[in-house]
């Protein structure tokens, strides 16, 4: 379990996280969302207490991080894919880590073979891993200690639709067997596959948060059939209030309850699904327009 | 952190979730470090490239040098002038190279009390400077053997006061370069400053006549001059320890304090 409570993080005048509290549950994946430069890295950084905050705190497992003795087998962390040494080869990377955490040696080549990086990737020095063979090394790295807990900064950064795929399979295996993940990303699409909740921070400030199901309702669920009419008379007589929308029919309830109506009334539909995310992805968009210009400010 | 650490008191009895849950040892850190030291190209380079500069020490004096001079102390001495000058580096790239490359994200998330890593560290060059001796004394044997064979002295006699000399002399110098490491955290200036400034200090007092008595206290070039025979005074001593202060004690504990605040990002 991660508690982060007001974390604060000022730069000078800039407040780069401000006030910043939430808490992921074991066995659930919390996407934490944002555009670049939001204050994502900064708040990861400073639960696992690499950045010193300037005000707030933040506990794993009821600890703050720098108080477990033996970090890598309690949290894997996968912050920058890139930060480590470009002359070591992608095993002597995890030996490395396996020997500091006290891991048995065949790990390393249990967890390169888990991530998908072969005999030869593993031989190679990371100078000539690509971005995407990196992120898999980095997954490695923080699952080398076979922690209940991962924090992963941008961890599909650089994967092939592929990659992201077999990613998620493997974070939602990991939650499902109750551990904890907390995931960041710039692109709502990207985590909504895998989070059960949503943490989405802008300016430093988070600025929604709760479950993904609740956070992307609202939206209401768009219904079509080629027999409109008898559709529409269907969802009437369910009680279900139907407004004519440019792709269908939007209804104010959830799929289930329109399917139910539908299979009732014995219409073939051609589309169900949610109306998208509505609220969310509109404010999703207001602030990645805007964080294009606070780019620049780390 | 220190909210959150007032709200949960240490809790380190704890039932281990893991066995392995126990925070590591010292002596696996230095393990690991000593290995940092190795496992790169650049750093098993350097290694090498030392070690070869004291055989070429050997082999030149062999060459060139009189018969009568080819003694295991005079191949001793001078096969620690390129370690005592490299291996330093070789301890400042394993500091620096942790911000350059960035693995300091990684090694400090594994390790978040810094101060060990920084501990570890420092122990693994200490270990490193002591096998250096061995080397020179390895160098040097085998260069007798030879000198005795090829018709050279060849003579085994050495004040073995010389050997603690020459270990207090390379760890001094491994844990300078470790002091400018921490302190200037960015490898060519770590390198340049640690090679440079005591150099460039001796210049200075050697020019400057105001700084001629100073000099005689702070000038490294100058206090550990007396180390290279088998007599050290009293005085000597104390020099050579007001020099460490100020070249060795004051970088190392302001590099300590800085590396420890440092944010790793």
């Amino acid at each position: 379990m991660i508690t982060v409570a007001h974390l604060t993080k000022r730069y000078g005048r800039h407040t780069a996280v401000d006030d910043v509290s939430f808490r992921c549950e074991p066995g659930t994946v919390t996407g934490f969302l944002g555009p670049n430069g939001a204050g994502k890295s900064t708040t990861m950084r400073m639960v696992c207490g690499l950045t010193p905050p300037s005000g707030g705190g933040a506990t794993i497992a009821g600890r703050p991080y720098r108080e477990l003795p033996n970090p890598g087998r309690e949290v894997g962390v996968l912050l920058d894919a890139s930060a480590q040494h470009a002359g070591r080869t992608g095993r002597e990377a995890l030996t490395m880590a396996a020997a500091t955490m006290g891991v048995d040696r065949r790990q390393v080549a249990t967890k390169l073979d888990l991530v998908g990086l072969n005999e030869v990737a593993a031989k190679r020095r990371l100078r000539a891993y690509s971005l995407g063979m990196r992120q898999r090394l980095g997954l490695a790295h923080a699952l080398l200690g076979d922690p209940r807990v991962l924090i992963l900064d941008e961890p599909a950064n650089g994967l092939d639709p592929e990659g992201i795929f077999w990613m998620r399979g493997l974070l939602r295996d990991f939650a499902d067997r109750g551990g904890t993940v907390l995931l960041s990303s710039h692109l709502l699409r990207e985590v909504e596959a895998v989070a059960d909740r949503l943490v989405v921070i802008g300016g430093g400030r988070i600025v929604a948060q709760g479950d993904k199901a609740e956070l992307l309702a609202g939206g209401g669920t768009l219904v079509r059939a080629r027999d409109g009419v008898t559709l529409r008379g269907a969802l009437e007589r369910a009680g279900l209030p139907a407004t004519e929308g440019t792709e269908g029919l939007l209804v104010h309830a959830d799929a289930e309850a329109v399917g139910q109506a539908a299979a009732d009334a014995g219409v073939a539909l051609t589309e169900l699904r949610a109306a998208g995310g509505g609220g969310l992805e509109q404010l999703f968009l207001t602030l990645t327009a805007g964080a294009s210009t606070r780019e620049a400010v780390r | 952190m220190s909210t959150a650490t007032t709200a949960s008191p240490p809790t380190a009895t704890a039932t281990p979730r893991h066995p392995g849950v126990r925070r590591p040892s010292l002596l696996r850190l230095t393990g690991v470090e000593l290995r940092k030291l190795v496992d790169t190209r650049a750093g098993l380079w350097l290694l090498i490239t030392i070690g070869l500069f004291a055989a070429a020490l050997v082999v030149v004096q062999l060459i060139w040098t009189d018969d009568a001079a080819q003694t295991f102390p005079n191949f001793f001495l001078p096969s620690m002038l390129p370690i005592g000058l490299l291996l330093p580096v070789l301890g400042i790239l394993s500091i620096t190279g942790e911000w350059s490359q960035r693995t300091a994200l990684t090694t400090f998330a594994l390790v978040p009390r810094r101060g060990r890593v920084v501990a570890a560290k420092l122990a693994a060059m200490v270990l490193a400077a002591l096998a250096s001796v061995l080397v020179s004394l390895g160098v040097a044997a085998v260069g007798t053997l030879v000198a005795a064979a090829t018709g050279g002295a060849g003579t085994w006699r050495m004040e073995w006061a010389l050997v603690l000399h020459a270990v207090v002399l390379q760890v001094t110098n491994v844990l300078m370069g470790a002091g400018f490491g921490l302190l200037l955290l960015n490898t060519p200036l770590a390198i340049v400053g640690y090679l440079l400034l005591p150099t460039l200090w001796s210049v200075l007092g050697e020019m400057i006549r105001p700084l001629h008595g100073p000099a005689g206290w702070l000038d490294t070039a100058r206090t550990t001059e007396p180390l290279l025979t088998p007599e050290v005074t009293a005085g000597q001593w104390g020099r050579f320890a007001v020099s460490l202060l100020v070249w060795l004690a004051v970088p190392l504990v302001a590099g300590l304090l800085r590396t420890l605040r440092r944010e790793v990002s």
